[in-house]
């Protein structure tokens, strides 16, 4: 057991309490939007810094914890490219998915997440993210960022943004990736459900 | 005596190492390679009961007992101890400067610090950097090897389990000091694991409890976690977001 938390720890410093926090309240609002052009490493930056920026105003306002989430949701639509996450998290069994299932899974995965993660907003309040590089990797650009907590050691969250759209597809707080974490999770759910994916569809839309 | 014991030791886990990379397999560097996943998801299972039935409960009562700054001050107490083990594995990597970095670390928080229970070093930039000879391995060359599930222990790889052996025998702390004495290190670690579990609750129940496959969950978040320790930037993260494109341009 003790694996479990050095896995978690090397951090050691970094609380993947918070980490995972932030990344699912992040992806909590992987919603749909429709996609900012023209993509360099400037802009990816931008796009993150922007994000951040709200980030930061949303865990600083005070506001009640069911109305930050509200904000949260709403900003992060702007942002991210959920219907591509979606496809990822899915992975192979979506190609053999019809377009409305991949529709009705990337809102229904949006609200699995949403309540998986929310209800541990308060972790990330009165914290603090800085966008510090962005560099292009391939055919998208991963910009690094930096989370400050109170009493806690700062800790490495990058986002990766796709160039196709310009909208962020994923985030690896301290090499742990998003995608990667909810794709083994989903993947192991459509196991359980031998396959279903319209029952899977259900049973997320149903997570509380 | 000691001398021998130690050399007993010492070729103990250097036959284990062999063993152990001899089917460490090929180097999938990014990806999982489980060929043990069978007899690890029944060591998996026995974990989980292990952590329902004592670390958890023991977490809770530590937790509600102990106030955060005694529960912080095991925990720097704990890492300060491992701090000797650290620049032993710093030299062998040749990191002089992890070396230089620890070794002040050690003495600060040693004098300053009350013996480790304070961490003044972090304050003046000197924060953890941990090490272990499952990364002086990495550094030596050797490749991660298969996923394995310790008892007990939980998530590892074939490397980190035999950097593990052979830590127990090369930390000064272990070697140098005699009976009881050389126990209060492990004691004082397993408390801070316990802390640990306190600290980290919500997220080890949310991926041991409430996952589809714990198991798959933890694998993963100990591997990836490992390989960003380790400073590899995996092939396999730069593919994710490529390999399903073209199936749905």
């Amino acid at each position: 057991m003790m694996n479990y938390m050095t896995s978690m720890k090397k951090p050691m410093n970094s609380p993947l309490t918070r980490r995972f926090f932030m990344a699912g309240a992040s992806a909590g609002v992987l919603l749909t939007g429709s996609p900012l052009w023209a993509f360099s490493t400037s802009q990816a930056k931008d796009l993150i810094e922007n994000v951040v920026r709200d980030i930061n105003r949303i865990i600083n306002s005070g506001k009640s914890e069911a109305v930050m989430l509200r904000d949260f949701e709403k900003i992060f639509r702007d942002y991210a490219d959920v219907a591509r996450i979606g496809q990822l998290v899915l992975g192979p069994p979506g190609r053999s998915a019809s377009g409305a299932q991949r529709a009705a899974f990337a809102s229904a995965f949006q609200i699995y997440i949403s309540h998986k993660y929310g209800r541990r907003f308060r972790e990330f309040i009165g914290g603090r993210v800085d966008v510090d590089s962005a560099k292009a990797v391939k055919s998208f650009y991963e910009v690094t960022t930096t989370t400050h907590m109170a009493g806690e050691a700062p800790f490495e969250v990058k986002f990766v943004v796709a160039d196709k759209n310009g909208r962020f597809i994923d985030m690896k707080i301290e090499g742990i990736s998003l995608v990667k974490a909810e794709r083994t999770e989903i993947g192991a759910m459509l196991d359980k459900r031998k396959g279903n994916l319209n029952q899977l569809i259900k049973d997320l839309k149903n997570t509380r | 005596m000691t001398s021998i014991k130690t050399a007993l030791r010492t070729m103990i886990g250097l036959s284990l190492m062999t063993v152990l990379l001899a089917c460490a397999g090929p180097d999938v560097s990014g990806g999982i390679y489980d060929p043990f996943e069978r007899q690890n998801r029944e060591v998996h299972e026995f974990n989980r009961q292990v952590d329902k039935a004592f670390l958890r409960p023991a977490s809770m009562a530590y937790g509600g007992i102990l106030p955060a700054p005694v529960r912080i001050g095991v925990g720097n107490f704990a890492s300060n101890l491992s701090i000797p083990g650290a620049i032993v594995n710093d030299l062998l990597q040749l990191n002089i400067e992890d070396a230089v970095h620890n070794t002040f670390r050690l003495l600060v928080n040693t004098t300053v610090g009350l013996g480790g229970v304070l961490d003044p070093a972090l304050a003046i930039g000197l924060e953890p950097r941990d090490s272990n000879f499952g990364e002086t391995m990495h550094v030596w060359g050797f490749k991660e090897g298969a996923y394995v599930e310790l008892p007990f222990v939980g998530p590892s790889t074939t490397r980190d389990s035999v950097g593990m052996a052979v830590d127990l025998v090369i930390d000064p702390l272990n070697t140098l000091f005699p009976a009881p004495e050389k126990y209060i290190a492990p004691a004082v670690a397993a408390a801070a694991t316990v802390g640990d579990r306190y600290r980290f609750g919500t997220t080890i129940d949310s991926v041991l409890y409430e996952s589809a496959d714990s198991y798959a969950q933890s694998r993963l978040f100990y591997l990836e976690s490992r390989r960003f320790d380790l400073g590899g930037e995996t092939e396999s993260d730069d593919e994710l977001y490529d390999l399903y494109e073209e199936a749905y341009e």
